[in-house]
């Protein structure tokens, strides 16, 4: 079989148990792709050995008739989730050198389920961006180009590399993570799928933590029933994270009928925001109609606490952060500065997390580090607590009233280029997760589909928002506006 | 049972150059749960490890890991604040309290700043029969030990074991009734009488086990009562906390140092600053660790990595169905059921194990007798022995139950029974077994006694001439006549026989 890296993980499952193929030969075509695209810096960590040793061990269960779901799939992990002796450093300078001598349950349950690891991917630093500029590997560039011209476009952050790989066929699929949108946005920037699931589905034990009230794990991939087969292997219930739900997995792959009839889709009237561009507001009216092709109802929805979301966000999101990397101090594992003659503990504490966080970084630990202190709790910390129970309700009640899903737009633009931001005002940046955040605040599953191409021939994505726990009804509206939109572009190899 | 009241005791007070002035005592004491896990991750809390040998990923705040509440720990809470009278709250929830130090890999204690586990209680805390002091406890929450930091290993190096941390404390906080350094010794010992009895700390001050911040403020008389009416802590002086205390002697001196620096500091016309002070043991002072502007900045906030603990009332029940016969209840029950005084009750219900002994003895025997005999023979006798504990007593409590019961039945008298004692502790066996192997056996008969006493009379003319005239000296007879038996002869037969004998 030809260009066999470019299989989706279900035509690749499949051809594998015809026999058609085998995970040897997808894992060396994948490994050639990647040895081909050092200029996407998708991968920074590659791990070949380990991945031929993966797949002749899937081969051999294959060849046994013994074949879990995913078995002898090649896939990229995200540098932020810890994979046993393989570098796992959040695209931070601080984890310099560590490798953990233990294995997150996520990554576990993919090698439970057979899948190859081909390395870790590329990402902003402690998942703290949406351009992949923070990394310390330097950022992931986007596939897609606008047109012929040759500049390069930022596959959005912060699970960037994972992004950028997916849609250049170096991998049949990836493992991503959202705290405000950080799956969502980079899978709408490069034309594939990201699901974020319900807080609570995937385990959080062993991905290195930025907000741990928002973080959850999830598969980016070429097709929507790609998602539903990798989210099923990465879903479950863990003694391990008390925030894991006991709830069973279901076979989501099975939900996909492709039926939505008389399924209500929720239009909220507040995500229509001042300044987006005309082909975003397009393509979500363009969604919305699809979907009541195809026999779903469109009503019009508020969510009307919508404004105050993502100040929210930047306040629990950086206050978390600001706690959870105090442990990065140089005294156990990572950098650690070198010290002057007199210099004690306090500026061992300085120097290292100075040369080890990078600016993104360092400007979060100090926004959070501000909204915790004594005096300024109530005023941001609290306050943004309170915002986020609204928001929540605000979902609450629009599900009440009997909506199935949301159809947002999934980011307020195409892919903008890498270094345009680098002079803008943070909260620039910012706004790129204006559409994402509310659903992590709110503990939703959201998805993001490819639903078209702007003028510029740069893919766009549609957001559906699911109800929580209900991933599989949420797939499956997504797997039939996918169908509707027939997105199959892909971009043309410059690499 | 007696239903025992108390009066409040007497408050000391410490003269000032210009008046006389009151103490005021709050307490935070920190009690390592006993529990073989720590609070968040499976490692074993075994004291004297070594070095950084008890850690998990969790504890050295590895990347991506994550706390998991020890369901234990949080049972022994609830049973602490059952002990203490205390309101369980059916949720609570953990807080993170940041600073940086490398004893705290995460950079952050876990522990229960907005809802603690346990709400208020009370600890009654005796100062002498009769006079006792009601402390009551503001609240109880768990809370993760730091590690250790060793500064005197290298001179350029500082080193760090992380076996303590995340081991599970209770930080049990009273409210600031605690009115001098006498008062506030009891109040710990007391304290860590019931944790013992509840079993849920070893009370270990030495390995700092039990350790307390004591916080001090002195006001002149009158104040305090105005503080008790209204609750506002206006009314009292400034106060200074004496942290990481875990010697009930130095405690005492600690607030005696304490509470004088800060009425000399008012009476000369200065303030008192709100501030950390340790005490220095060898200076027998305390001084400043940090003052208020230099506190730390806590940040607390919720633990997004624990969700809010919910326990069920049923749970509850069962605990504190399960709870022992607590000091106070098994003291009034002694003074009551066996008649003992205030004083005995208290020496013999300090340790639970002493306890059960004693109460082994007087069921096999008699109350009074067992109680003299457990706190002056055999509590003795084991000190003297290297210090034992009543589990290491070579003399059981049937034993001993069995050697009374010989005294009253008057087999033997009480200086034989000293002997048996003496005989049972070093060599074992049963004791009327033993009294009647080794002819130890008191003389009942009074035709015996009656020879021995006529015999003896008959001897000694000239004293039966002198103890006619003085009937005092009849005893001299009696002295005898016991010599003459060998002590076995029953003293009060022979009393009566020399008496009758000598027409007195």
């Amino acid at each position: 079989m030809a260009d066999l890296n470019k299989l989706t993980l279900a035509d690749a499952r499949d051809a594998l148990k015809k026999g058609e193929t085998t995970s040897v030969e997808l894992t060396e075509a994948c490994l050639k792709a990647i040895d081909a695209a050092d200029a996407l810096n998708a991968f920074v960590h590659k791990t070949p050995e380990i991945a031929m040793e993966r797949a002749r061990a899937a081969d051999a269960r294959l060849a046994e008739g013994d074949a879990p779901a995913m078995c002898g799939l090649p896939i990229g992990i995200k540098d932020l989730f810890c994979t046993r002796g393989v570098p796992s450093q959040a695209a931070s300078g601080i984890l310099e050198g560590f490798r953990p001598e233990y294995e997150s349950t996520v990554s576990q349950n993919l090698i439970d389920a057979g899948a190859v690891m081909l390395g870790k991917l590329n990402m902003d630093e402690f998942a703290m961006g949406s351009s992949n500029e923070t990394s310390v590997y330097g950022n992931a560039v986007n596939p897609w180009r606008r047109g012929n011209d040759e500049a390069a476009l930022t596959p959005g952050g912060s699970s960037g590399g994972s992004a950028s790989a997916v849609a250049a066929d170096l991998c049949l699929a990836a493992t991503g993570t959202d705290t405000g949108g950080s799956i969502r946005q980079p899978a709408a920037f490069t034309g594939i799928v990201g699901i974020k699931p319900t807080y609570g589905r995937c385990s959080r034990w062993g991905i290195i933590a930025f907000a741990s009230s928002l973080d959850q794990a999830g598969p980016m991939t070429k097709t929507v029933r790609d998602a539903a087969i990798m989210l099923e292997a990465m879903c479950s219930s863990d003694a391990k994270d008390s925030t894991s739900t006991d709830l069973p997995v279901p076979n989501f792959e099975a939900l996909l009928t492709g039926d939505i009839r008389g399924k209500k889709i929720g239009i909220p009237r507040e995500y229509r925001i001042d300044g987006t561009p005309e082909e975003i507001e397009k393509i979500w009216s363009d969604g919305a109609a699809m979907l009541k092709d195809a026999g779903a109802e469109i009503v019009d929805i508020s969510l009307p606490h919508t404004k105050y979301a993502l100040p929210a966000y930047y306040v629990i999101a950086p206050a978390e952060a600001s706690s959870n990397l105090a442990r990065y101090d140089g005294v156990r594992y990572g950098h650690r500065a070198k010290l002057a003659q007199g210099d004690g503990i306090t500026e061992m504490y300085e120097k290292t997390r100075a040369e080890g966080f990078g600016d993104e970084v360092q400007r979060r630990v100090m926004i959070g580090t501000y909204v915790l202190s004594a005096g300024f709790y109530d005023a941001y910390y609290n306050r943004a607590r309170k915002v986020r129970t609204l928001i929540k309700k605000d979902f609450e009640d629009a599900f009440a009233q009997g909506v199935d899903a949301i159809l947002t737009p999934a980011t307020p633009s195409s892919a903008f280029g890498l270094g345009e931001m680098a002079e803008a005002d943070p909260v620039q940046m910012y706004l790129n997760d204006v559409f994402t955040v509310t659903v992590n605040l709110a503990g939703l599953p959201g998805i993001s589909v490819p639903a078209g191409l702007d003028k510029q021939g740069l893919p766009l994505g549609l957001q559906l928002i699911g109800k929580p726990w209900d991933e599989g009804d949420l797939l499956n509206i997504a797997a039939s506006l996918e169908k509707s939109a027939g997105f199959v572009a892909k971009p043309a190899q410059w690499w | 049972m007696l239903d025992l009241t108390y009066e409040a005791p007497k408050v000391k007070t410490i003269a000032g150059a210009k008046h006389d002035w009151e103490l005021v005592i709050g307490m935070e004491v920190h009690a390592q749960v006993s529990s073989n896990a720590k609070l968040f991750s499976g490692a074993s809390t075994k004291f004297g490890a070594e070095p950084n040998s008890n850690v998990a990923f969790v504890d050295a705040a590895m990347p991506g890991m994550l706390p998991v509440i020890n369901e234990f720990c949080v049972e022994q809470a609830v049973r602490t604040g059952l002990g203490l009278k205390a309101g369980i709250n059916l949720t609570s929830a953990f807080d993170r309290k940041n600073y940086f130090y490398p004893d705290l890999p995460q950079g952050y204690q876990i522990s229960q700043l907005y809802h603690p586990i346990v709400g208020e209680g009370e600890v009654l805390v005796e100062m002498g029969p009769g006079v006792a002091r009601k402390v009551r406890i503001e609240r109880i929450h768990l809370e993760q030990d730091a590690g250790k930091s060793i500064h005197d290993m290298d001179p350029h190096m500082s080193f760090v074991d992380l076996n303590r941390t995340g081991v599970a404390l209770m930080e049990i906080v009273s409210r600031p009734d605690i009115r001098g350094p006498e008062e506030a010794a009891a109040y710990i010992t007391k304290l860590r009488q019931i944790l013992r009895y509840l079993g849920t700390c070893d009370g270990n001050m030495q390995n700092g086990n039990l350790r307390a911040d004591v916080n001090v403020s002195i006001c002149l008389p009158g104040a305090y009562e105005k503080y008790q009416e209204t609750q506002d802590f206006s009314h009292l002086g400034t106060r200074c906390e004496i942290k990481n205390m875990n010697s009930m002697r130095f405690i005492q001196q600690a607030i005696e140092y304490e509470a004088r620096r800060q009425i000399a500091i008012v009476e000369g016309g200065g303030k008192v600053d709100q501030e950390t002070r340790l005490y220095d043991p060898d200076k027998g002072e305390t001084r400043s660790m940090r003052s208020k502007e230099e506190a730390h900045d806590y940040r607390y906030f919720p633990d997004p990595d624990l969700l809010p603990l919910e326990i069920e009332q049923a749970w509850v029940d069962d605990i504190a169905a399960s709870l022992p016969e607590l000091p106070d209840q098994k003291k009034a029950r002694f003074m009551g059921d066996y008649g003992l005084s205030d004083y005995d009750a208290s020496v013999l219900t300090a340790e639970h194990e002493n306890a059960a002994f004693f109460e082994d003895v007087a069921n096999a025997s008699d109350g009074k007798l067992a109680a003299n005999w457990v706190i002056n023979d055999l509590f003795g006798r084991l000190k003297k022995d290297g210090d034992k504990g009543i589990s290491e007593s070579p003399v059981s409590p049937a034993q001993l139950g069995g050697i009374i019961n010989l005294i009253q039945k008057g087999d033997i008298s009480g200086k034989i029974a000293k002997d048996l004692f003496e005989i049972v502790y070093a060599e074992g066996g049963d004791p009327s077994q033993i009294v009647e192997e080794r002819g130890m056996k008191q003389v009942t008969d009074t035709g015996a006694i009656e020879a021995a006493v006529d015999e003896v009379i008959a001897a000694n003319p000239a004293q039966v001439e002198k103890a006619q005239a003085n009937p005092k000296l009849a005893g001299w007879f009696v002295g005898q006549v016991m010599k003459a038996t060998g002590g076995k002869a029953n003293p009060a037969a022979v009393n009566e026989l020399v008496m009758k004998k000598l027409g007195l």
